[in-house]
This record gives structure tokens, C-alpha cells and sequence, in this order.
């Protein structure tokens, strides 16, 4: 299911997923270390480089890295802590969990440059319980290193959920408390994993660390990302593309053909549709996402097939979303399972009066960073995107006419939530 | 209770919770502002002073 990319990269800089294929199984320290020398030891060099290369976070935010890590080694006082981000809790998107099972020494190396270069004590991998293989090819290529008696290192297992790779929902969690957002200040750079300045960062963004700091930030142009590509494709998948690539190219990697989408979900389920007719102008840099009014989030790419149901698709997953609230507000715990109530009935085409005028009432209402969280804001993005790229399908249900696809194999992986609703 | 005390800047939705308008308050509005943050039993509301633009 996986193409590990055998092109070659535009640059000297290999591709993260260059190396030995899937069916190997994870890359062991030996040929790790044949195919890409040692790394370097991490250094507030490494963090100038970070900068010079531009490099931003690969878990949903894309946040600029070296920020983020000169913001904790300011504090750190040879006492931060890092955090290993392999939550992973969209569930359309598997680029975390192949990286961890199948280039651990890649996930590993970067830990231990963020630890050098922002003087941290001890690193901690946030692997999901919901990716078991991933926890234990982590901790097998552990073995294979040798555990370092600085920093100490160790695995803790996420809450296969929605919001706990959030990274106050990380923080608090190690620290004793439920894996949900935290509400309030302080910030983790500031106090975090045991009130110490805490560095959270995804896996992929830590990989690439692992090369940036072999290769130095000259060739780094093509700043890699790693996307999952799935529904209407041959090859579903996770593959890596260089900066800028569009993404009708990026689905015709994956054996799809864009003119036979209907419609691409951008992002995750906090990002956005993008219509089949806007697929082929879409760069996948921050400016091309900037210019349609999207973000690349964790780079999931889901081709929805042109006999789909939209409507029904984003019900699902607004549903799914509204599930996995972590009940902190008023927007999320009641209006969320509301607006997923809504789209439910818009998507069976048995509307009750007033609908039409609630999806637009309560985009608007639930959105604008009202929520404890980012949660309410990711879902009533998606919707807004739907309700724009779906204008006629909602049109057609609101009428009362329901669809074909209505009832099809469902598109989105919505765990809990199936084609007649659960 | 905080969209009965301020209305110029507070909204319900349709739970119930306030909508707050982001936009600058200043002069009259300021006094009811206050005393929209003080009466909020949960704390939920706070005034920030803005900083003036570069």
C-alpha cells in the first residue's frame, strides 16, 4: 500500500522514504547509518539552520521549527524536556505511523538533535496505543542504539484519540491529567512535562531534522512533505513530494485521476474540500494554500470519487469530530453534535425547517476561536468548505432529493461511524 | 448574564454561551465592559489593554 519513492530527489538531500522497501520492515542501525553516515550532534547551529531552511512543523500547525525551539532553549536551563509527537490521531492520515515503524533511526536521530540542541534532559516518545507496530519498532531500534544515560528516553502510550497529539493535550496527559487541550497559559515552551520548558514536535518534522542536519540547509528547496493519499486512487498510500507540487499530481501519483474527482480533502478533517475543477492550480506550499484559503495541515489527500456523496462524507465526519470532543466548552460539547445532527438529516435529504438557515448560522456561530480548543474551529471549517464546494449536492438534498451515493462504500475512514450513520 | 450587560459587544449563540465581538472597546462602552467582566461567575471574561499600532 505504501510507496517508499524511488525518483530521484531534486536536490542532493535523500527523501525521507528513500531507503529499503516496506516489506523489509523497519530500517535497522546498521544500514541506517551505511545509507546516511552519523548524525551530528544537535547544536544552536543546527537551530540556525532550522531557520535558514524554513522548515515548519509537519503535525497540523506548520509552525516554523527553529521558533519553536529557540523559544525552549532559551528556558531550557539543561532541563527541557522533549516530546516525540507520534499521536497521530487524524484518522485519514498514516505518515506518522510509517515513519516510526519503518525509519525509526530517522524519528530517533531527530529526538536526540532537538534534545542537544535545546538542552533537554529527557525525551519522551508519544507513540498512539492505536499503532502498536510503531511503539514497538521504536523501541526495538532503542535497543539496537543503546539507551543513552543522557538524555533518559522514554515510550509512553497515547490515547488513540482525536485531540490527544494536540500538544498542551500531550503535556497535560504526561503530566498526570487527561489527554485534552489545556485551556489556559502557560504555554509548553514556557512550563510543561513536569512544569519544564517542553518542546513538542511531530515525528516527520524530526526526521527531516535527521537530514537537514547530515545535509545543512543549502539543498533544502524542495522542503519535503510527506502526504497520505487515498479514495479514488489505484496505490492509496503515503508518498513524499517536494515543495510546490500540485495536487492533481499528487493524486495521479497514487494511480487517481483528477478529472474523475469529484472533489479533494485537503489537510485532515480540520481542512478543507477543494473542488475538482481547483485541483490542478493547487501548489502545495504555504503560498498556494495561502492563495486558495486552505492550509496543508498533516498532509492528508482524499480524492473523493465523483459518484461520492459530499454531503454524506462530511456528515460522517463532522459526526465523527463531534465524538471526539473533549467536552470543554459550550461550542464543542453542544454545538458540534448539533451541526453533525444537521448534516445528518440534510445528508438522508429529510431536512426539518430552518436547516439550510442552521448550517449557515452555526458555521458562523461555532467558529472564531470561541472554543477552549482549535476542535469547534476544524470542524466548521470543513463544513464551510463543504457547503461552498457542495453548494449544488446541498441544494439537491435540501429539496429533499436525495442522492445515489448516499448509501456507497464510505470514502473517509471514520472509525465508529458507517454508511447508515453508526 | 454577560449579553444582558453588554449587548453592544456580546451575543448568544443558540446554547446559550456568548459570542464576544473582537473589537475595540473604548469611552461609554468601557465602564460596562467592566462591569460585564466582573459580574461572570466562572471568570471567562477578561479585558486586555491593546497596545498602540507601530
Amino acid at each position: 500500500m505504501t510507496a517508499l519513492g524511488t525518483r530521484q530527489a531534486p536536490s542532493a538531500v535523500p527523501w525521507l522514504l528513500a531507503g529499503p522497501a516496506q516489506q523489509a520492515g523497519a530500517e535497522p542501525l546498521a544500514g541506517h547509518l551505511a545509507r546516511l553516515g552519523p548524525c551530528p550532534p544537535g547544536s544552536p547551529g543546527l537551530i540556525e539552520a532550522l531557520a535558514t531552511s524554513g522548515l515548519r512543523g509537519r503535525g497540523g500547525a506548520r509552525f516554523p521549527t527553529a521558533r519553536k525551539w529557540t523559544a525552549v532553549a532559551q528556558r531550557a536551563r539543561g532541563r527541557a524536556v522533549v516530546v516525540v509527537n507520534g499521536a497521530e490521531g487524524e484518522p485519514a492520515s498514516w505518515k506518522d505511523q510509517l515513519l516510526m515503524t519503518f525509519r525509526p533511526h530517522l524519528v530517533l536521530d531527530g529526538a536526540m538533535l532537538a534534545a542537544e540542541s535545546v538542552g533537554a534532559a529527557d525525551i519522551v516518545l508519544y507513540v498512539s496505543s492505536g499503532a502498536p507496530r510503531a511503539g514497538e519498532a521504536l523501541a526495538a531500534a532503542l535497543s539496537e542504539r543503546g539507551l543513552p544515560r543522557r538524555p533518559r528516553i522514554q515510550l509512553v502510550w497515547a490515547p488513540a484519540r482525536y485531540v490527544a497529539g494536540e500538544e498542551t493535550a500531550a503535556v497535560r496527559f504526561l503530566n498526570g491529567g487527561e489527554a485534552k487541550p489545556a485551556v489556559v497559559p502557560p504555554r509548553p515552551f514556557e512550563r510543561g512535562v513536569g512544569g519544564r520548558p517542553t518542546l513538542v514536535q511531530n515525528v516527520e518534522t524530526l526526521a527531516l531534522t535527521a537530514l537537514l542536519a547530515r545535509y545543512g540547509p543549502a539543498g533544502w528547496s524542495h522542503d519535503p512533505m510527506l502526504v497520505t493519499v487515498r479514495g479514488a486512487v489505484a496505490a492509496p498510500g503515503v508518498y513524499e513530494v517536494a515543495r510546490g507540487a500540485r495536487l492533481d499530481q499528487v493524486v495521479g501519483m497514487a494511480g487517481g485521476r483528477p478529472g474523475d474527482c469529484a472533489a479533494v480533502l485537503l489537510g485532515g478533517y480540520f481542512g478543507a474540500w477543494i473542488p475538482g475543477p481547483a485541483v490542478g492550480a493547487l501548489r502545495l506550499d504555504e503560498e498556494g494554500a495561502a492563495a486558495a484559503g486552505v492550509g496543508l495541515g498533516c498532509g492528508v489527500v482524499l480524492a473523493l470519487p465523483a459518484d461520492a456523496c459530499g454531503v454524506t462524507e462530511t456528515a460522517r465526519a463532522v459526526t465523527f469530530l463531534a465524538g471526539e470532543s473533549a467536552q470543554q466548552c459550550g461550542p464543542c460539547r453542544l454545538g458540534l453534535p448539533a451541526l453533525a445532527g444537521v448534516l445528518r438529516r440534510v445528508a438522508d435529504a429529510r431536512p426539518e425547517r430552518g436547516d439550510a438557515e442552521r448550517l449557515q448560522r452555526w458555521t458562523w456561530q461555532l467558529g472564531g476561536g470561541r472554543g477552549a480548543c482549535k476542535h469547534p474551529d476544524g470542524a466548521v471549517g470543513l463544513v464551510g468548505s463543504a457547503l461552498r464546494t457542495f453548494a449544488a449536492d446541498f441544494e439537491d438534498h435540501l429539496r429533499g432529493r436525495p442522492c445515489r451515493g448516499r448509501f456507497g462504500p464510505p470514502a473517509l475512514p471514520v472509525p465508529g461511524v458507517g454508511a447508515g450513520w453508526p | 448574564m454577560c449579553a444582558e450587560l453588554f449587548p453592544e459587544r456580546v451575543q448568544r449563540d443558540d446554547w446559550g454561551y456568548p459570542i464576544v465581538s473582537p473589537a475595540p472597546i473604548g469611552g461609554d462602552l468601557l465602564d460596562l465592559a467592566r462591569r460585564a467582566v466582573d459580574a461572570c461567575p466562572v471568570l471567562a471574561l477578561r479585558l486586555e489593554r491593546l497596545r498602540p499600532e507601530r
